[in-house]
């Protein structure tokens, strides 16, 4: 079976506060020289069947209706070898 | 002459002054401790209590885990000082791993604030001799990570060892395994757990029930007569 | 692009510029013209037409809202009026509560989750800048047909939305409403309260005064967020034809304002500031010209010293921008230091963006260019005004005729019983806990009560066990019969939320819901909604202490019922004194106080059975709202009652079943000599409550009521597990539980 792999993040206009939150403590930590930390989801697809354009067109229509909140978020569609 | 019960604010702590509270009404001394300082002021007890702190980002405790005030909370705790974690405050000690453990997302995926009967199991901890073993008791329960989870191992050894302070009764109310409400450590010091009994100490506010009181009056006698 | 400097500007007056863009009239743009003696620059134009909008300006409800003020009661509670961030209302022993309900509903319906979440954030910011520590929030929602698949999206997301933000701030959420109806469809009302305490001196205001006084930007760093968002979005309906450069969408972080919070109320405590403005709407443009213009002076800013988030913001844009969880203060030089050192203690980003000037211009600048100058009084409150034409609808006639209480009623006592199941087990009135579960109302340990209680109460002094009380109220089908007569209802019935729990009504905050002000109709409403709260509050003695305006809820020509939100604010001495909702003791007996009349105008059994808004809403009767609210609290007070409803939607029996279910006791009612079953049971007149009197009080309380001529009639007993309607039918408890709580969860869970 063929993985799809969607990353969601938020768009870069957009308000991270999580990811902000995770790189202020960074230097705390002593983990310096990080200049910014942007979170997101990842889904893993496990597609049954030939990974063909169809498929992925189908696998973008859901990750733009349904994974992804496009008000807010891009996301990614790639097939993971 | 009574006991010094230090209570930590982490940012975006919420129910510091509500614990603070709870702690002057069953007669102890109640002491504010803040995240940066490492300096504990001479407390016999320190509680984490709930909220958010750090927005519960990354995950729900990881962030204030690493705060200064920690590294002498994890090293005292580890030398006997009791230690209670109420909330985010019992997600900070699975982080600390003070407690094994962590703590999900509710199963339904919702907070849920409600009144949650629980049976103390452990009635021998440094937080929970005021109760009777088998006592049950009505205390708020308002989180939506309370999803207590642990290895079949860890779970088998918890209940082996009688660590499994506190259960959940009339219903599950976010998929804990085994109904876990709370924890304790081996020695009995450390305790964790979802529920609020800082909210459930005086008649007039909140459920109207005083059934918390008995984890600071449990202290207070432990402190006190010790 | 260059610089758009007010040099330039000067230069170049032949310039077009996107005013119709911005959402300026022709009229408008020439008289920033006129008020500039010259063409405004691209960032005086951006400031014009955010703060000109309907949102910012208030410009076509101004000339009805004016009423609030000229019929105000005598009121010496009232420590701040109308037209700061919220009013402010003495509640005694040195205590001062300040409380105010505002809208989100645009931004709620494009992204419930933010929205709802940046409308708890803003309402938040409006009562922390009075000097206030916020205590509880309140959310009054509506949403379209609770069946309907988009209401699936939508109201799970703004529920999340208000438990995610709100829980995270350490807020008890008190109450509120959740209601139903198509009219909502593409219109959800998303409303959100926040009340906050204070001693008297910690009063502060929004204002810039004294020379050499430093202007700090504090909290979050500015980003693109909802830019145009004020304009666009609050001020006309959809267009999903417009691609928007930046997202309308403002992201919360509650962690954030959690932390503003605590850091606002040190520097307070600290006496650190002149004034103070939360950064909501219209951003920096809306508090650098709104506290400029309160204070003795001008005010100078260094824009481009403003923290960034995104380093690609244009000047105008960041004038512009909404991003959350800013405020802005007015500090004495000396100060500065002690300032910066607090928002240090609490990561909190802050900045000296400016200062006050001895001029009287509004003067912006980036890196060393002017590319503002502008008086500040005529960005903030010199805006356009419209007294817009309004009329009675033909169809209003038409609607008011279409009687009610003509319908078919239930022609066996079988059929009355199977009516009751479908009214409380409707949408809009059954239970409403799996949303408000949902809502942490225990934080702060001084709840008292909280929904589905007739008001949240909490305890602000641990020591005397003062408190406060608040209950909102607004019923659209009402004020579509009759908008004058809705109003007051809403108004009437909050009030009457906040005696039945002891407290004393002091003072009201409101929003009010409409369409489009450029429609005559919805003007009409509008007009005859707020004349008729004016007069009510004039009638029982609150006073207005501000609000919020929402117009274009509409889709296309449909608008939604004119929904005036009524927010009661009451003081309780002492909150042992409480009444709750719950019959409790078996034994005790029930009174019906007040009068019942045929009256299912606008009804939820007419709405429920029938699917039928017509005829004319309860007849309002304030005298008697006001007799009525002495009795419960004086009752409340000498021990005399042990719980209290009152009668809204649904009528009795809606009332009887939420106060069995809540004590898990049954009641055995008799129906009253004069009244048919039905009537009793479902007719929504206005002006009562039904209590619960322990024998050993029952010669005393009705003497009493007696002895001040407010009807009270016993109906029946606390008794069994049933609701037992004598001769008539009944209901055992736990399918009346089953029928009330199953609703919500099926449609929504």
């Amino acid at each position: 079976m063929a993985r799809v792999v969607v990353d969601v993040m938020l768009k870069p206009e957009i308000l991270d506060p999580q990811g902000q939150a995770v790189q202020r403590a960074l230097p705390r930590l002593g983990f310096e020289g990080i200049a910014d930390v942007r979170q997101g989801k990842r889904f893993e697809l496990e597609v049954e069947g030939p990974v063909d354009e169809a498929a992925l067109a189908r696998i973008h229509e859901m990750a733009e209706t349904f994974l992804a909140n496009t008000v807010i978020e891009d996301f990614t569609v790639r097939v993971d070898s | 002459m009574t006991a010094r019960v230090g209570v930590v604010t982490f940012p975006g702590t919420l129910d510091d002054r509500d614990t603070q509270r709870a702690v002057r009404i069953a007669g102890l001394e109640a002491v504010p401790l803040w995240h940066r300082d490492k300096d504990l002021k001479q407390v016999d007890a320190v509680v984490l209590p709930g909220g958010f702190s750090y927005g519960d980002y990354l995950r729900a405790g990881a962030i204030s885990r690493f705060s200064p005030v920690m590294e002498s909370v994890i090293d005292r705790a580890k030398s006997g000082m009791p230690v209670l974690g109420i909330c985010n405050g019992f997600q900070v000690l699975t982080e600390s791993h003070l407690l094994p453990g962590a703590m999900l997302r509710n199963n339904h995926l919702h907070f849920i604030c409600r009144d949650q009967k629980l049976r103390v199991e452990n009635a021998d901890t440094a937080w929970t001799s005021d109760y009777e073993a088998g006592q049950e008791i009505s205390v708020p329960l308002k989180n939506i990570d309370g999803r207590y989870v642990a290895d079949e191992r860890t779970l088998d050894e918890l209940e082996a060892e009688g660590r499994v302070a506190f259960r959940y009764l009339d219903g599950n109310p976010n998929g804990s395994l085994r109904d876990i409400a709370g924890i304790t450590n081996a020695e009995g010091n450390v305790v964790g757990l979802m529920p609020h009994p800082e909210h459930a100490v005086e008649p007039l506010i909140g459920t109207g029930r005083t059934d918390g009181l008995g984890f600071f009056t449990s202290i207070l006698k432990k402190l006190v007569n010790a | 692009m260059s610089l758009d400097t007010v040099k330039h500007a000067a230069e170049t007056p032949e310039d077009a510029q996107p005013w119709a863009e911005l959402g300026l009239k022709e009229d408008e743009y020439a008289r920033i013209r006129e008020i500039l003696g010259r063409r405004p620059t691209g960032a005086e134009l951006a400031m014009y037409s955010v703060m000109w909008s309907e949102h910012c300006s208030y410009k076509s409800s101004k000339v009805h809202l004016r009423q609030f003020g000229e019929k105000a009661p005598e009121n010496d509670a009232l420590l701040v009026g109308i037209g700061e961030n919220a009013g402010v209302v003495d509640v005694g022993q040195g205590y001062a509560v300040t409380f105010k309900v505002e809208s989100h509903n645009h931004p709620s319906y494009i992204e419930p989750y933010q929205g709802a979440a940046t409308g708890v954030g803003g309402i938040v910011r409006d009562i922390l800048a009075m000097g206030a520590r916020p205590v509880a929030v309140m959310d009054p929602l509506r949403f379209g047909a609770a069946d309907h698949p988009d209401t699936k999206r939508v109201l799970p997301g703004v529920v999340a939305g208000i438990g995610g933000y709100g829980n995270c701030l350490g807020l008890p959420n008190i109450g509120g409403e959740v209601v139903f109806d198509a009219c909502y469809q593409g219109n959800p009302l998303v409303n959100a309260l926040c009340v906050g305490v204070m001693k008297h001196e910690d009063i502060h205001l929004a204002k810039a005064s004294g020379a050499g006084n430093k202007v700090i930007l504090y909290g979050a760093r500015t980003g693109g967020d909802g830019i145009g968002g004020v304009s666009v979005l609050a001020s006309e309906t959809f267009d999903d034809s417009k691609p928007t450069k930046r997202p309308a969408v403002q992201v919360g972080d509650p962690f954030q304002e959690k932390l503003l919070i605590e850091c606002t109320l040190e520097i307070f405590r600290e006496n650190l500031v002149d004034g103070i403005q939360d950064l909501g709407g219209a951003g920096l443009s809306c508090a650098t010209s709104e506290l400029a213009s309160a204070g003795s002076g001008g005010m100078r800013v260094e824009l481009d010293t403003v923290p960034l988030r995104d380093s690609s913001l244009s000047p105008e844009e960041i004038l512009m921008s909404e991003s959350q969880e800013r405020m802005c203060a007015v500090v004495e030089p000396g100060k500065v230091d002690r300032f910066l050192e607090i928002c240090e203690k609490w990561d909190v980003i802050a900045t000296v963006i400016g200062e006050v000037t001895d001029g009287e211009r509004l003067e912006i600048f980036w890196h060393g260019e002017q590319i503002v100058d502008v008086p500040p009084r005529t960005v903030a409150h010199e805006g356009p005004v419209y007294d817009r034409p309004y009329a009675r609808p033909d169809w209003q006639d038409t609607l008011q005729a279409d009687d009610a209480n003509a319908l078919p009623r239930p022609q066996t006592p079988q059929e009355l019983r199977e009516q009751v199941l479908k009214v409380v087990s409707s949408p809009n009135q059954a239970s409403k806990s799996w949303i408000t579960d949902q809502y942490d109302r225990f934080v702060q340990g001084n709840t008292v009560l909280a929904q589905p209680e007739d008001s949240g109460m909490v305890r602000i002094d641990a020591d005397t066990n003062l408190g406060v009380a608040v209950a909102t109220d607004g019923n659209g089908r009402y004020a579509k019969l009759d908008p004058y007569a809705g109003a007051q209802l809403a108004l009437a019935e909050s009030y009457r939320n906040v005696a039945a729990t002891g407290a004393r009504p002091l003072a009201i905050s409101n929003c009010l819901n409409f369409g489009s002000p450029e429609d005559p109709a919805v003007m009409w409403q509008f007009a005859e909604a707020t004349r008729g709260l004016a007069d009510g509050c004039l009638a029982l003695g609150t006073p207005v202490t501000g609000g919020n305006v929402s117009l274009y809820n509409q889709t296309g020509e449909t608008a939604i019922h004119p929904t005036p939100v009524v927010a009661v604010l009451g003081v309780i001495d002492d909150v042992e004194r409480r009444t709750p909702m719950a019959f409790r003791e078996e034994g005790q007996l029930l009174y019906l106080l007040g009068d019942t009349r045929e009256e299912l105008g606008g009804s939820a059994w007419s709405q429920v059975i029938h699917d039928h808004l017509g005829g004319l809403p309860p007849k309002v009767d304030l005298e008697r709202e006001k007799l009525l609210a002495e009795i419960l609290i004086s009752a409340s007070r000498d021990g005399m009652i042990d719980a209290a409803h009152d009668l809204s939607d649904g009528g009795l029996v809606q009332a009887v079943t939420e106060s069995c279910l809540r004590g898990g006791t049954g009641a055995r009612l008799i129906v009253p000599d004069g009244l048919s079953a039905f009537t009793f049971l479902f007719s929504e007149s206005a002006g009562r409550a039904v209590v619960s009197v322990p024998r050993s009080e029952e010669l005393r309380f009705s003497d009493m009521c007696g002895a001040r001529g407010l009807p009270a009639t016993r109906i029946g007993v606390v008794d069994g597990e049933s609701l037992d309607v004598q001769g008539h039918f009944e209901l055992p408890l736990g399918e009346l539980r089953s029928a009330y709580e199953a609703t919500i969860p099926s449609l929504l869970a």
